[in-house]
Order: structure tokens, then C-alpha cells, then sequence
């Protein structure tokens, strides 16, 4: 079982500290939200813990072993990591794309084998994305896109998945099938990390969030015991409304608290 | 310079055409530079027709095997090489700072080798020893991406490599300038001159064995790298997550452009354009992934640049054509055919 953690975790950018003694601990099954207002160290946090950020102090482990340490093309394997709006730089099919997922698995010059052509063939599938295989990934819609590119993710078939702000370019279907899918990685055994904006559908589909202000982690647990009217008007500056509504919590941010 | 990427533009063809399979397109570009390279051994002052090359070759003929073996065979040895590492180097380079309009030359490597035997020629150190200019030549290379490496930092933004580049080739270009200016004599002048044209007439069997292993080493560096070059189309910090080392690429990247074309630009003079047309014209025969484009890009370039060498023997001037000078125009259509479908007129 693939374990994840950091342990008093500070990160760095440009002499500035953005992220501070983070500590946690991530096992499989359950989806875990990361949250938190713009600039709070989010996605620090994740590339910090996919071995992609210099760290200043503490540090991020891997089944134990310190990710600074791990070989990049190993991590590549047991890590697959989605960063937020990302460029594509050549005007690649989509298949190609998501046929990039394989590339750790790949010795130089080893071909793509059928084991690779099941992954990219199985990852498309999921991400309904199959139909599109032949057109140019820079032409797609922003929802096509994101799509494309989880699947690019999904195709490395690593044991942890971390995924940053997936669903900023979809609409609300595709919102709820993004999350889903999520969900649905996670129940079948992987650690899957998700940043996320939305609070309401962080909520409701994480099964645990990790809340971060200023850099540190002040909050992880319950989505319930995480979002609270406290913690809404302290760190996000808002009041909003939360109920309950076929069994899941509900939040709908109202106005500014202050 | 602008860096542009194609994620903004959208192309006219809604759906990749599957272009050619790649054995085809693979053994049509080998088969063409071949082609070439027969082509480059027939054609010249003296023509040598199939019977006499193959008289040439058994020994029968021996003014024809002396033409042959020191005369067509370097110069056309030399086009298939220098061709196929400037083809190379743009393909790798245009992959790896994810901009189409990347060539040796951005990165100061061309500059850097011609000053080099610009040094040589204007200190007459070219007259003590033929091997000297382009011993200098690659010295220069190797300096300018050593000096690039210093400017540019462990930052991996390919902006950043590009004005450290930019500042490099600007450097070496200022050194020719100077040169040019202080030359003692016309002469003097005249022979940097001729030679920053590029050319591969006159080159015996030692320039071969200088240039051939530095492209050697360059094609075998730049030609490892494919998978982390396609892995750099989502971005350097997609790359990092696919497992590519970004540090040991750049630095296989760089050093084989370094030596490759320093070793090619020592012997031919500075030829330009090649690095960047050949993969516009190879990229729409392929997936367009930049590891799809690397061989192909070899072979094209040095069809190209061999079809060009005889090119300029058979145009009727006084002096004969320089290398350096139809490359420069065959750039430009290239240009404006890219122009043309940024603007959509085409």
C-alpha cells in the first residue's frame, strides 16, 4: 500500500516562504481535498509532495523514503501529477497525448508495447475522450482539453494520483463527471489528491480536506469539521450557507464576512 | 524574438493528417539523400557518369579514382554530414525551446565556431596548420555554450536560454565585425569574408576526419534525447513529472549541439537556414511530436544540403556559388509559406 506524508514541510519560491510546517499524511482510498483561498500554498503543496519543488526545511515522503532522494524516473511511475492550465507546446493528436503517460514506463528508444496501448486505450475510455483520439489536442474546447490531459495523467496507471484545479475549464456536468471519476480512482486503491476552488463540490465529494492559509495547514479532516462558519469568515473572508441535501453537505458561499 | 507556440493558433486541418508511416518516410528521406550523395560524386567540374565512377572505383580509371577519392568524395561525405547535424540540431532544439524558429544560430553555437576561425584567419594562425581553423572553430562553439550555460543559470525557462543565446550570438558577431574592421589588408578581409559564406569546395579527406566524429557524437547526444523532448511539450514541470531529468537533457542537449555543429561549421564555413527550414518541411510528413521529427530531420538536412552543394556547381557563375549563400535563399520561402498560414491566406 502506497503511502504518502510530509513531515514540518517548508518550501521556498524566490526567498519568500510559501509553504510552513506542513505536516500530513495521505494512505489510499477516500478522495483528499486540498483547499484554501488564492495564494495559500496549494499547489506548493502538491509539487512539493510530488518531488517537483525544492524543499527548505522538513520533508516529503514516499512509502517512507524521502522523494528528494527517489529517482525522478521512479517517482514518475508511483506519482502521476496534473498541474493547473497547462500549455501544450506542440500540436499533438490527442491519442499521441495521452500516449506521453507512458513515457515512464519506457526504457530510451523501447516502443510503446500493448500493455501501454491498454493503458492509453483504458485511460481515454474513463475520461470519454476516445472519439477525439485523432483530433489535435490544441484545438479542443477548454473542456475536451482537460479532459485529454487527465487522461494523459490517468494512462500513467500510477498508485497516486494528484491532480491541481481540474475543474476550472469544465461546465457543471462535466464538473460532477470529473469528480467522479476521481472518486471512482480512489475507490479502487489509488491516493488521489485533488486542489480545488469549489468549495461546495469539495464538500461534498471529498471524503477528507486539507485546509491551507498563509502556508500552513490549519485545518484536515471532515470536509464538515474543516468548512466551518469560523474557518469560512477567518481564512476565506466569507459567509455562506451549508445544509444538507440528499445526505450530503451542502455550501453555498453567500457574501463577504467582513 | 518573440517565443510563439502553436497552442494559440489554430490550424486549418481540423484533424492531424496521419502524414506518411514512418518506415516510408524514413526510407524516401535515406533514399533521397543517397540519392544526393551519387549525385554530389557524378557532378562537377569533370562529370563522372555511372561507367566511369564504377571504373573510378575498381581503379581502372585513375584520373577518374583520383577526382573520386580526393576530390568528390569529402565534399560529398561532408554535405551528407554537416547537412544531417544542422538538420538534427534544429529539430532537437526546436523540440527543446519549444519554439519553431530555433536553430544552432540562436544559441550563439554558429557564431561562436565562425569566430573561432575568424580568429584563426586574421591571425594567419590558418597558414601554420590546416587543421588549425577548425580546431579553433570548435574551440568557439564549445566556448559560446559554456558561456551560455554561465549566462542562462540553472533556470530552466527556454526564454531564458534564448536571450543568453541571443547575447552570445551578438558577442561572437560583434568579434567577426571587429575583425572585418581591423583586417591588416582587402585580402584579409576578403578571406574571412569568403569563408563565413560556407562552402565545401576544395575539402580534402582530414576535414572529413575532423568533422565526421564531432557530428558523430553531436547526432548520437542529440538523437537520445527524444522522449524527454515530447515529454517537454506539456512544460518543464509536465517533463519533471513523466521522469525527465531536465538537467542531464539540457546538458546532452546542449553539448551535442555544441560539438555536432562546432565539428560541422568548422569545415563548411557558417551555413545557415538549414536548422530551420528542414523541420518545417519534415514536420507535416509526421506526427508532429519533436521526437517524430529528429531522424527524418537528419536525413532531410543532409539530402538538402548535398542537393545544394551541387547546386552551386552547376549554376554558371564566375565565381563559384557559396553554399552558405543558397541556403540563405532557400530560407525564405520557408518563412513566408510560415507567414502566410499565421495569416491564413494559406
Amino acid at each position: 500500500m502506497v503511502t504518502l506524508a510530509c513531515e514540518g514541510l517548508a518550501v521556498t519560491l524566490g526567498g519568500r516562504i510559501v509553504l510552513d510546517a506542513a505536516s500530513a499524511a495521505f494512505a489510499p482510498g477516500g478522495l483528499v481535498g486540498v483547499v484554501g483561498p488564492n495564494g495559500a500554498g496549494k499547489s506548493t503543496l502538491v509539487r512539493a509532495l510530488a518531488g517537483l519543488l525544492p524543499v527548505a526545511r522538513g520533508r516529503a515522503t514516499l512509502d517512507g523514503r524521502d522523494v528528494a532522494a527517489i529517482p525522478r524516473a521512479e517517482m514518475a511511475r508511483r506519482i502521476a501529477y496534473l498541474p493547473q492550465g497547462q500549455t501544450l507546446h506542440w500540436p499533438l493528436s490527442v491519442a499521441r497525448l495521452v500516449a506521453l503517460g507512458r513515457l515512464p514506463h519506457l526504457a530510451p528508444f523501447q516502443r510503446i508495447g500493448a500493455g501501454d496501448a491498454a493503458a492509453i486505450d483504458r485511460a481515454m475510455a474513463l475520461t470519454e475522450v476516445t472519439d477525439l483520439r485523432d483530433r489535435v489536442a490544441t484545438e479542443l474546447s477548454g473542456g475536451e482539453r482537460a479532459r485529454v490531459l487527465l487522461a494523459r495523467a490517468l494512462a500513467v496507471e500510477a498508485p497516486v494520483l494528484i491532480v491541481d484545479e481540474p475543474l476550472a475549464a469544465l461546465d457543471p456536468g462535466h464538473q460532477l463527471d470529473m469528480m467522479a471519476l476521481l472518486r471512482a480512482r480512489a475507490g479502487e486503491g489509488a491516493l488521489v489528491i485533488a486542489v480545488l476552488h469549489d468549495l461546495g463540490l469539495a464538500a461534498r465529494q471529498c471524503d477528507r480536506l486539507l485546509l491551507l492559509h498563509a502556508g500552513r495547514v490549519v485545518a484536515d479532516g471532515a470536509p464538515a469539521d474543516v468548512l466551518t462558519a469560523e474557518r469560512l469568515a477567518a481564512i476565506f473572508g466569507i459567509r455562506a450557507w451549508t445544509g444538507m441535501v440528499e445526505g450530503q453537505p451542502i455550501l453555498v458561499p453567500l457574501h463577504r464576512s467582513s | 524574438m518573440t517565443v510563439w507556440t502553436w497552442a494559440g493558433r489554430a490550424a486549418k486541418e481540423p484533424f492531424v493528417t496521419a502524414a506518411l508511416p514512418r518506415p516510408i518516410l524514413i526510407i524516401g528521406l535515406a533514399g533521397l539523400a543517397a540519392l544526393a550523395f551519387l549525385l554530389s560524386l557524378g557532378i562537377g567540374t569533370v562529370a563522372l557518369g555511372p561507367g566511369r565512377l564504377l571504373a573510378a572505383v575498381e581503379g581502372r580509371d585513375v584520373i577518374a579514382h583520383v577526382i573520386l577519392v580526393d576530390l568528390r568524395l569529402p565534399r560529398g561525405l561532408l554535405g551528407l554530414g554537416v547537412g544531417a547535424m544542422l538538420g538534427l540540431a534544429g529539430a532537437a532544439l526546436q523540440g527543446y525551446l519549444r519554439n519553431p524558429l530555433a536553430e544552432p544560430a540562436v544559441l550563439g553555437v554558429s557564431n561562436g565556431a565562425a569566430l573561432g576561425a575568424v580568429v584563426a584567419l586574421y591571425f594567419g594562425l590558418a597558414n601554420l596548420h590546416p587543421a588549425l581553423l577548425p580546431l579553433l572553430a570548435i574551440i568557439g562553439a564549445l566556448t559560446a555554450i559554456a558561456l551560455l550555460f554561465a549566462l542562462a543559470g540553472d533556470v530552466e525557462s527556454p526564454l531564458t536560454l534564448i536571450l543568453a543565446g541571443i547575447a552570445m550570438a551578438t558577442l561572437a558577431g560583434a568579434g567577426i565585425s571587429l575583425a572585418l574592421n581591423l583586417s591588416p589588408n582587402p585580402f584579409a578581409a576578403m578571406e574571412i569574408a569568403t569563408w563565413l559564406l560556407g562552402s565545401l569546395e576544395d575539402r580534402s579527406a582530414n576535414h572529413v576526419l575532423l568533422a565526421l566524429p564531432c557530428v558523430a557524437i553531436g547526432v548520437g547526444l542529440l538523437l537520445w534525447d527524444g522522449r524527454a523532448l515530447d515529454a517537454l511539450t506539456l512544460g518543464e514541470e509536465g517533463a519533471a513529472a513523466l521522469g525527465v531529468d531536465l538537467g542531464a537533457t539540457r546538458l546532452r542537449l546542449l553539448a551535442g549541439v555544441a560539438i555536432g555543429v562546432g565539428g560541422a561549421v568548422a569545415v563548411s564555413g557558417a551555413i545557415g537556414f538549414v536548422g530551420l527550414i528542414v523541420p518545417h518541411l519534415v514536420r507535416p510528413l509526421t506526427d508532429r511530436a519533436p521526437s517524430s521529427i529528429l531522424l527524418p530531420s537528419a536525413l532531410a538536412g543532409a539530402a538538402l544540403l548535398t542537393v545544394a552543394d551541387v547546386a552551386v556547381r552547376l549554376v554558371p557563375t564566375a565565381n563559384e556559388l557559396k553554399l552558405g549563400v543558397v541556403t540563405a535563399f532557400l530560407g525564405v520561402p520557408v518563412f513566408l509559406a510560415h507567414l502566410m498560414r499565421a495569416r491564413r491566406i494559406w
